[in-house]
């Protein structure tokens, strides 16, 4: 078992090395002069503070250190927390700009991916057991699935949004208000969080609900169930089984999906122009600020190799074959 | 225990039609008996085993009545016939390696299944464990996966579970296929010591290996595309078998009943192919590939005893 992680980490780990290294390598190996470039366009006016921004990131690139040197200073800066000054907001660090974001793109992404994923597997199995209920759910999970993303976000927002005017189609909170603890600004964060989650929820509701049908369908038709039912045993035993039995795929599809739920969500961000990771990285890219950028793309890979770390525990723990393989050997 | 077959039709439904697996089967199984079942692949022999114990959503029983000890065993009413399963009818399917819920431990499979059939797991425990032993198990398979045990284990598991309450019928499909021939025959003279023990009262053998069957069967009874062709005690359809298909079926076999020859033994060598049963010919189905079919086998013969406790249907024979 501790074999089998140790051996995961270290992959998690190699792929990190290289995430970091190539995030090193683009705006060092590319064309022309990015640093100079990514400045005069920032256009900022004040010639003081362009002389400063120049002297530090020719500082910070080390342009006159040999490669390998540089290469160090990265990591040692990114050990320490240092991503370097957004050249967007500067002088904020890139470390703080990030964490200003990063709650809100978590507090979207984790609700939508677990209720969608919890709730989708509940109909799912639901459906596989109930005719009538089958005829109503694998119909709206196929509307749901097959319809594009960006369809679904225009139409709450226009429905629910516009139309109906009960929630706001725009931004993190009001602008009339402060970030504070009290329920009007609770309330109103909520109200802004509402229309994002419910379309990143229901585009990814309806794959799930069908996978768990077909899956649980899939394992009522297998031998096991099949000589049960030879058996004599009740139907309880046999779905019970059946749906723990399905359960394990469901995981490893959420593994394999979380990358794409993920860029999903920036765009869910900025259909919603919330003020998330996504949000963050259109706004880099129309600044050029690099800084930004690497670090925001660092930080999303990170969180999909710890995401996907955590599935993978999980999986051993649930499907008792991995847990035999691994300590197989051993016994 | 006696096992009274009548003209049994059980139909496959499929978008083509219904496909004539068990067209008019009629046989007694006696007390103690244990009969092999044999016949080319294809004939309904895993059917019939199903139909004396559970038609899957796709089967249809069309006509003819099951009578165990001379009730009725109400084969069509899914829910009736619970009682009857596990407790007085049992099955080793022909699938055996993958019979197994491959996410639970076996023992505790098997105390989940004991419990939903009413069973205290805690009664039987010492009897699981002198059966494992007698099958060669040790009672620590009880606390492994189905992934760590070979097939042969998995099939001798199976066994075991399939057995546990005493059926007084067991129907075991091709239980000794997979295995190895020494195997194969330590798994088939455990059958037989089940038997003799007591724990099964009758067996109904589906076997391709008629050498094996031979040597542990009381009657064999052949099938040839849904139909009952012959059936007799096993030295009779060895020696002198009357039908010709049995008689084509065994004079295939090189050395019939000596132990060298168990993998010799597998059903081949007749020209031609058994007809679909989607849409069956009349008249007797063997007649394309029979050597002495002549003009009244375009009707069907019935299956008649042509000697105290021989049957075969021929016009032939009769
Ligand atoms: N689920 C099904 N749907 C339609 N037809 C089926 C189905 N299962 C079996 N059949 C047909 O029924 C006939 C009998 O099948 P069965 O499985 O009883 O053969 P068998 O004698 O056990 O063969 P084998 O020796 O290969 O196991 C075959 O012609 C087969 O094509
Ligand atoms: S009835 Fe005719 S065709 Fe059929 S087996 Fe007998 S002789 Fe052959
Ligand atoms: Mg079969």
């Amino acid at each position: 078992m501790w074999r089998y992680i140790g051996r995961k980490l270290f992959i998690y780990l190699l792929t990190f090395i290289v995430a970091v290294t190539i995030n090193w390598m683009i705006p060092r190996f590319m064309p022309g002069d990015p640093v100079r470039n990514m400045l005069s366009r920032a256009a900022i006016n004040d010639p003081e503070a362009m002389a400063s921004m120049t002297a530090y990131y020719e500082d910070l690139f080390g342009l006159d250190e040999p490669l390998y040197q540089q290469y160090l200073n990265f990591w040692v800066s990114l050990f320490q927390g240092d991503l370097g000054i957004s050249v967007m907001r500067y002088p904020e660090p890139v470390t703080d700009v990030i964490m200003g974001s990063v709650p809100y793109t978590l507090g979207l992404l984790l609700p939508a991916i677990l209720l969608s994923w919890i709730v989708g597997n509940r109909f799912g199995a639901f459906a596989a057991r109930s005719k009538a209920l089958d005829n109503t759910v694998l119909p709206v999970g196929y509307v749901l699935t097959a319809t594009p993303y960006m369809w679904i976000a225009l139409l709450l927002s226009y429905t629910l949004g516009i139309v109906a005017g009960i929630f706001p189609t725009a931004g993190g909170f009001s602008y009339s208000l402060r970030p504070e603890f009290s329920w009007v600004f609770i309330y109103d964060l909520i109200s802004h969080w509402f229309l994002p989650f419910l379309s990143m929820f229901l585009v990814a509701l309806g794959g799930w609900a069908i996978g768990m049908r077909n899956m649980i369908i899939y394992e009522l038709e297998a031998d096991y169930s099949n000589y049960l039912q030879a058996l004599g045993a009740p139907r309880r035993l046999i779905r019970r089984y059946a749906f723990r039995n399905a359960m394990l795929p469901q995981i490893t599809g959420l593994a394999v999906q979380l990358g794409t739920i993920i860029a999903g969500s920036l765009l869910t961000e900025v259909v919603f122009n919330y003020p998330g990771l996504g949000t963050l990285i259109l706004d880099s890219l129309e600044n050029r600020d690099f800084f930004l950028l690497q670090g925001i793309l660092l930080f999303v890979v990170i969180g999909v190799l710890i995401a996907n770390f955590i599935i993978d525990i999980i999986y051993v723990l649930v499907d008792p074959r991995t847990r035999v393989q691994m300590t197989g050997g051993s016994s | 225990m006696t096992l009274r077959v009548n003209d049994l039709k059980v139909y496959y439904q499929t978008l083509r039609g219904d496909v004539h697996a068990l067209d008019g089967v009629t046989f007694d199984l006696a007390d103690g008996e244990i009969m092999g079942l044999a016949g080319e692949s294809g004939c309904g022999k895993s059917t019939l085993g199903k139909s004396l114990i559970r038609l899957d959503s796709r089967m249809r029983h069309v006509g003819g009545t099951i009578e165990l000890d001379d009730k009725d065993v109400p084969i069509a009413d899914d829910d009736a016939m619970v009682p009857l399963r596990y407790n007085e009818i049992s099955l080793i399917p022909q699938y055996a390696m993958s019979a197994l819920n491959p996410t639970r431990k076996i023992g505790k499979m098997i105390n989940e299944l004991l419990r939903a059939r009413g069973v205290r797991p805690a009664d039987v425990t010492d009897e699981l464990h002198r059966r494992l032993e007698l099958v060669g198990l040790e009672p620590k398979v009880l606390n492994m996966f189905p992934i760590e045990l070979s097939g042969g284990m998995k099939q001798r598991v199976v066994m075991v579970i399939s057995t546990l309450l005493n059926p007084s019928l067991l129907i075991a499909d091709e239980v000794t296929s997979a295995l190895d021939v020494s195997t194969q025959r330590s798994v088939a003279e455990s059958m037989v010591e089940f038997r003799d023990r007591g724990y099964i009262k009758s067996m109904i053998f589906v076997t391709h290996d008629i050498s094996l069957v031979y040597q542990m069967a009381d009657t064999i009874m052949v099938m040839y595309a849904g139909h009952v062709a012959e059936k007799a005690s096993a030295s009779t359809i060895i020696n002198e078998p009357k039908h010709p298909y049995t008689q084509m079926l065994i004079g295939a076999l090189p050395e019939v009943g000596s132990t060298s020859t168990a993998q010799g033994g597998r059903l081949e060598g007749i020209p031609g192919t058994p007809p679909g049963l989607l849409n069956p010919p009349t008249g007797c189905r063997f007649k394309d590939r029979c050597p002495m079919a002549f003009s009244k086998c375009s009707e069907q013969p019935p299956l008649v005893e042509i000697e105290p406790g021989h049957w075969a249907a021929c016009w032939k024979t009769g």
